[in-house]
């Protein structure tokens, strides 16, 4: 404690409130310490107070990893600002570290100069081995360190302990409250209020769970916490991060899988139908079917398959019979449900399949964040057999895109894939809440008229008609076998072949003519296009408008209907004289652009788990514009940078 | 549903406009006449009839009815049939699968659909071989079963579908043989069952499987090898109705002479269709140790999936009230920004 305490006695006794236009923060912790709790409190707590947020969760595929090590530490990083932001933030400023593991795995991404806040209490020599710290290493006897850093040591254990002596809980349930105690001191450091953590934990212990002396610890853990950073003369100051200018209205904080939920059930009331979900749980997309589970008073109605397959096979035989059906997946599950994918396509079934993105193949990283299931959403079922893809762009577009998922799907009888990823369906973001009155109804008509019903008959939109069981006069026969145009007898006649698979091709130029215009972020023309689609918006948008603002001719166009592509897509690409393409895969995009435009496109390409950071991008987009970038095809960001 | 008074329905009135393609001789023939006769009988309406099916020859099924009809991907008509009974449940749902597509490729979707009891109408047409894909061996084939594909014979052990089903914790458990008359007796009680019932149909492939059943059908062989399973009623089997199944003290089943011996009717087992554990052992009775019985193995009464899943509806409506958009969206941690910008005013808990 010598050098930080002579720190602190350095500072003024005034604490003075140091303005930041916004401030990146990580909660870092073992996973059983509560860090994604206390993660999701400091982000509640800054939307209310009127910040713009944007968050990143990082836990591990485990539930619970052997406590102590680097496998088993879990993360939570919030950015909030006083300005718009769209990305939870490259560096960090400060970080708070439970435990050595925790200190191991994130001092990396801290800022040089940052505040690096640890608990004291939990470096002990055990658990310094756990972590995989050197013997006789503490890093907290490391002077690079504190050099680097402003490293404040907190003995959170204890004081956490001492706070709650009196509460009459065991020692174990006391312990369990040093998520909040450690949140009440960074309260104080952010100078934040602590009465929307108050109102959740009376809320969250106290009634639902019937426990309040367990809130009252938790509070008084907050409380004490808090309480330390105005007293302990630690700190030499503290941060304010005002207010940020947001268009008037009502606002919420809402993750991407919540977004989602309510955009299908949203969906469901529009057409005037009942949304039913089925799904297998798997990471990260099981919350959109517990949001939906906890939704049945809207006629929702949601079916736990025994595996992938039924879970797709029983929304067509939904869709079948006239309802909405939808289903929910993750890429290994996406890969389980090619077959079925393939049915409806050939049965002209409307359809929405969420599929939330996850590093792979295979298993791969089931908790990390990847864009690369858009070739197996696009292509992977056998036979040509296209079917419309979208890719929401932020945790609260998946809202709207929801919504658009089953418009198409029904106007155009269409199976639609939305390709969300385990960035925004984790991640959130304040949202204008939107009036029910200004959503648009979903017309939906169902023919009964025995005599001009044809199984395939087509509208001017080429869909066709959705004939449903117990309309008397229609009874009909879909299924696997290609059918006859018209009539949807099987057949296998060869033209006949050659017409209907014109035309399921034909039906997603249908849906391409429908699209409004790209209009290029920034310029309409000039040196370089940046294209992205889903879940990198934020990183892209922010680092195209700071290269503007430095004066360069950049512009970006962001893809959210991937499958069809807007018709001017070709277009607008010869506008400029190079295209850069950012993934987080390793080109896919890239491939499907230069395949169908012949242009010339290179591509920054990341696997690591997590978003781009803008520093990556503005590297990638200084390097095409200098011409430093080369011949290579693609790059690969390494250690935050793109080096030539 | 349409209320519209119910016109006089034929079996002809089932039968589609499709040209039945299945191999002369096959025995989903002879299923398939039954199947529109016991529609027609059970004034089932066209339009309120669906027929899902998965792959295979008996999958064919749904294009021969004048039905809805869904033929699926292999061994996924289960699930699909369930989609179709949670979105109406009002609709009767008959599912159409075999050996190879319920048992291999879809054994567990079917055992899922058994369990969760959805009110469906599923026949299992078990020809004991891969007909489609001309002729290979399939889970129910016999081990040392000679075909394409296990010329040395096939080292398989067979599932039995009805102890399958059973311990799937099916609420309907039936066989029949695809020529018998009783079949549409069996395929009656099935259709009227509330949940899942599951009818084995013992079927002939005439062109790779050929008199597979023959014990079971030739008229001077069937009432020896089987035994019709009837309710209360004692197993008496037998050209001369002279032979029984008795359970032994240590709870076997065995095959005893009626008559001079000293074994009276009273001795024999009597059918329970209520009785989980005897269904079993009467599905465990495998030709030519027993004679196998045909008819009701087992039947009781227990809740659909779709109709709990209403309820649930239901009864989040009731407690809840019914789902309101704007509530939805506002429900949470609101907060409003006034007037934009810096000066806006704290923002407000709601």
């Amino acid at each position: 404690m010598t050098r930080t305490q002579s720190k602190a006695s350095e500072s003024n006794q005034a604490k003075p409130n140091r303005a930041l236009p916004a401030a990146v923060i990580r909660f870092a912790g073992d996973s059983g310490d509560g860090m994604q709790l206390a993660g999701s409190q400091f982000t509640d707590t800054s939307a209310i107070f009127g910040n713009d947020i944007a968050t990143l969760p990082d836990f591990p595929a485990e539930i619970r990893a052997p406590a102590g090590t680097v496998a088993g530490v879990s993360g939570f990083q919030i950015n909030f600002a006083s300005t718009e932001i769209h990305t939870p933030g490259d560096a960090v400023n400060a970080l708070i570290a439970m435990n050595p593991a925790a200190l191991k795995a994130h001092i990396a991404d801290v800022e040089s100069g940052g505040i690096v806040i640890v608990n004291e209490d939990e470096f002990t020599k055990v658990n310094l081995r756990k972590a995989g710290y050197e013997d006789s290493y503490n890093p907290l006897e490391d002077e690079a360190l504190d050099e680097k850093y402003k490293l404040f040591k907190v003995p959170m254990t204890r004081l956490n302990k001492e706070s709650l002596a009196e509460s009459g809980m065991g020692a174990k349930d006391i312990n369990r409250c040093k998520n909040m105690y450690a949140l009440g001191l960074i309260y104080w450091l952010y100078d934040r209020p602590i009465d929307t953590t108050v109102k959740h934990l009376n809320n969250y212990f106290g009634v639902k769970k019937k426990k309040p002396e367990v809130a009252e610890a938790n509070i008084n853990a907050l409380k004490a916490g808090y309480f330390f950073g105005e007293t302990a003369e630690l700190f030499p100051a503290r941060f304010h991060v005002d207010k940020a200018s947001i268009a008037p209205g009502k606002y919420r904080k809402i993750t991407g899988n919540e977004a989602m939920a309510m955009g299908l059930v949203a969906a469901s009331q529009l057409a005037q139908k009942t949304a039913i979900y089925c799904s297998y749980p798997i990471t990260p997309a099981s919350d959109v079917l517990h949001n939906l589970a906890a939704m049945k008073n809207f006629g929702v109605k949601t079916f736990q398959a025994e595996d992938e397959i039924a879970a797709v096979c029983a929304a067509i035989g939904v869709s079948f019979a006239g309802q909405l059906g939808m289903t929910g997946t993750s890429g290994p599950g996406l890969a389980l449900k090619s077959e079925a994918l393939g049915l409806a396509v050939i049965t002209e079934l409307p359809l929405v399949v969420v599929n939330v993105q996850r590093g792979g193949p295979s298993t791969g990283l089931p908790t990390k964040t990847e864009q690369s299931d858009l070739l197996q959403a696009m292509y992977g079922r056998n036979g040509d057999c296209p079917l419309v893809l979208l890719a929401p762009n932020s945790p609260g577009d998946c809202f709207d895109t929801a919504i658009e998922a089953v418009r198409i799907a029904t106007r155009y009888m269409v199976p639609v894939i939305i390709l969300s990823d385990g960035y925004i369906a984790n991640g959130s973001e304040p949202w204008s809440i939107p009036k029910a009155a200004d959503l648009d109804p979903i017309p939906i008509s169902h023919p009964s008229d025995p005599e001009r019903y044809q199984v395939y008959g087509r509208d001017d939109r080429l869909a066709r008609p959705w004939a449903i069981p117990g309309t008397p006069g229609l009874e009909h026969r879909i299924g696997g076998l290609e059918k006859e145009d018209g009539s949807g007898n099987v057949s296998y006649d060869p033209d006949n072949h050659q017409r209907m698979t014109d035309l399921r091709h034909e039906k997603m130029d249908a849906v391409a003519r429908s699209l409004p215009p790209l209009e290029p972020h920034g310029d309409a023309t000039g040196d370089l296009l940046v294209i992205g689609w889903g879940g990198t918006y934020g990183s892209i948008t922010t680092a195209v408008n700071r290269a503007r603002e430095q004066g360069k001719s950049v512009s970006s166009i962001h893809l959210r209907h991937v499958n069809p592509m807007p018709t001017n897509l070709g277009d607008v690409c010869k506008r400029f004289k190079k295209i850069l393409i950012p993934e987080l895969n390793m080109g896919q995009l890239r491939l499907l652009i230069r395949g169908k435009y012949l242009v010339d496109a290179r591509g920054l390409n990341k696997v690591q788990g997590k978003p781009f950071l803008i520093e990556e991008l503005g590297d990638a987009i200084d390097l095409m514009l200098s011409g430093e970038w080369g011949d290579a095809e693609f790059r690969v960001p390494r250690d935050h940078h793109v080096t030539v | 549903m349409p209320d519209t008074p119910l016109p006089t329905v034929t079996a002809k009135d089932f039968a589609s406009d499709q040209d039945v393609r299945w191999c002369p001789g096959c025995g989903d023939y002879a299923i398939l006449n039954q199947v529109r006769k016991v529609a027609a009988k059970l004034k089932q309406r066209r339009e309120n009839t669906v027929f899902v099916s998965g792959i295979g020859c008996s999958s064919r099924f749904p294009y021969y009815m004048n039905t809805y009809g869904f033929h699926t991907i292999h061994g996924r008509a289960p699930a699909v049939a369930t989609g179709v009974k949670i979105a109406n449940p009002k609709l009767d749902v008959w599912m159409v699968t075999g050996d190879g597509d319920g048992l291999s490729i879809g054994g567990n979707h079917l055992m899922h659909a058994l369990r969760r009891n959805v009110n469906l109408n599923i026949m299992l047409f078990n020809n004991r071989i891969y007909g489609l894909t001309k002729g290979q061996y399939s889970p129910t084939s016999e081990e040392g079963k000679k075909t394409k594909s296990s010329p040395m014979g096939s080292i398989d052990m067979p599932i039995s579908p009805l102890s399958f089903a059973l311990a799937a914790e099916a609420s309907f458990v039936a066989r029949c043989v695809d020529v018998d008359r009783n079949l549409p007796d069996v395929l009656e009680a099935a259709a009227k069952h509330k949940g899942a019932s599951f009818v084995e149909i013992y079927q002939d492939c005439n062109i790779f499987n050929h008199k597979a059943y023959e014990y079971a059908t030739d008229k001077t062989t069937k009432s020896e090898n089987t035994v019709w399973l009837e309710h209360g009623k004692p197993l008496i089997f037998g050209n001369d109705n002279d032979k029984g199944i008795r359970m032994t003290g240590d709870g076997k089943l065995e095959v005893v002479d009626l008559g001079d011996k000293g074994v009276a009717e009273d001795d024999l087992l009597f059918h329970d269709v209520h009785d989980a554990s005897q269904a079993f052992l009467l599905s465990r009775m495998k030709y030519p140790e027993f004679p196998e019985p045909m008819g009701v193995f087992y039947s009781i009464e227990d809740d659909c999936y779709e109709e709990l899943l209403e309820k649930q509806v239901a009864l989040a409506i009731e407690t809840r009230g019914a789902g309101d958009l704007d509530k939805l969206f506002n429900a949470g941690d609101v907060y409003e920004v006034v007037g934009g910008g810096q000066d806006s005013t704290h923002g407000l808990h709601e």
